[in-house]
């Protein structure tokens, strides 16, 4: 075994993205488990950022991460009472059936 | 440090596991408990590289807040027991085949350019960054939060109450039928409103109707 340095914490994000990048394309049940590869993609960033700013030893990316934190907390809520919404007026909330738009 | 090693091994083993389950489950419930099993383990990586403060955020936060939110959501909205049908069905195949060619794709480009970075040697030790300096965590991180970044602390605190505001907004509706206490309604009413005096002629009697 090696010594685990920046690289591992690196490749170990870039695995979380890819993913959560999978889980978006491949998902065909409901929207709610997009938003969660969303917040797996997130999580993938923060990862990103906290091992940048501990390895470099800078304290910048973790108050970056801080933000990030706040913003996908704050992305949940919406998107989930978009959903709640939806799902009240169209009653369903299936990927193939949510096409009100004709995208 | 090898004890380093092999909890780096399990906790990101942990993760990534638990990501796949994240996609791949057939339960939405179950989806969303290995999302918390997710958060917990990164949350134990970053705990264990030296970042506790966002370690412990992260749990409050995603576990105790953003997981038990979607929780609600799933069991609210009653598209649990909808099944996953990726592999079953014939129609919807041609999206596997994309979205696992995007995906590979985009896991080798980040590859790449994690095996382009120019290591700086001495920058490689943890001994040496933040933990040698007598602070902890949480105390050069909110040194540098409340000050150098108070703007942009509040601008943060900002968009949770506009998020809060917009989330009770899109969700309110009034409900039809609903017998509703009117405060103002109460308050206001006066005598005159409800007694009235009528002089009643002997022997005629009152219509009430009136």
């Amino acid at each position: 075994m090696t010594e685990i340095g920046l690289g591992h914490y690196l490749t170990l994000g870039a695995i979380i993205f890819s993913i959560g990048i999978i889980g978006i394309f491949l998902n065909r049940k409901n929207i709610i488990v997009i938003l969660m590869s969303i917040e797996l993609i997130l999580l993938a960033v923060n990862i990103n950022l906290v091992s940048f700013s501990i390895f470099l030893g800078d304290l910048t990316g973790q108050v970056f991460t801080l933000f990030i934190l706040t913003v996908a907390a704050a992305e949940a809520a919406i998107g989930l009472a978009i959903i709640v919404v939806y799902y009240r007026n169209s009653g369903t909330i299936r990927v193939e059936e949510i096409d009100k738009l004709k995208g | 440090m090898i004890a380093h090693s092999i909890f780096f091994y399990t906790f990101s083993i942990i993760a990534i596991v638990s990501a796949i389950m994240v996609t791949a489950s057939k339960n939405t419930v179950n989806s969303v408990f290995f999302l918390i099993l997710d958060f917990i383990s990164i949350s134990c990586l970053f705990i264990m590289i030296g970042a506790e403060f966002l370690g412990m955020i992260m749990l409050i936060v995603y576990v105790g807040a953003v997981a038990v939110l979607f929780l609600f959501v799933v069991m609210m909205l009653n598209v649990a027991q909808q099944k996953n049908q990726w592999f079953s069905s014939e129609d919807n195949s041609k999206h596997i085949p994309v979205g696992l060619i995007i995906g590979t794709l985009i896991f080798v480009e980040l590859t790449i350019v994690i095996g382009g970075w120019k290591y700086k040697p001495d920058l490689f030790d943890i001994n040496n960054s933040i933990e040698t300096i007598k602070v902890s965590n949480t105390h050069s991180l909110g040194q540098v939060l409340y000050t150098d970044y108070i703007h942009v602390f509040q601008i943060s605190g900002m968009i949770l109450l506009v998020a809060m505001i917009g989330a009770i907004v899109l969700t309110f509706r009034k409900r039809e039928g609903v017998k509703i206490q009117s405060y103002i309604k109460q308050i206001s009413r006066e005598r005159s409103d409800g007694v009235s005096v009528i002089e009643v002629e002997s022997n005629k009697g009152v219509k009430i109707d009136d």
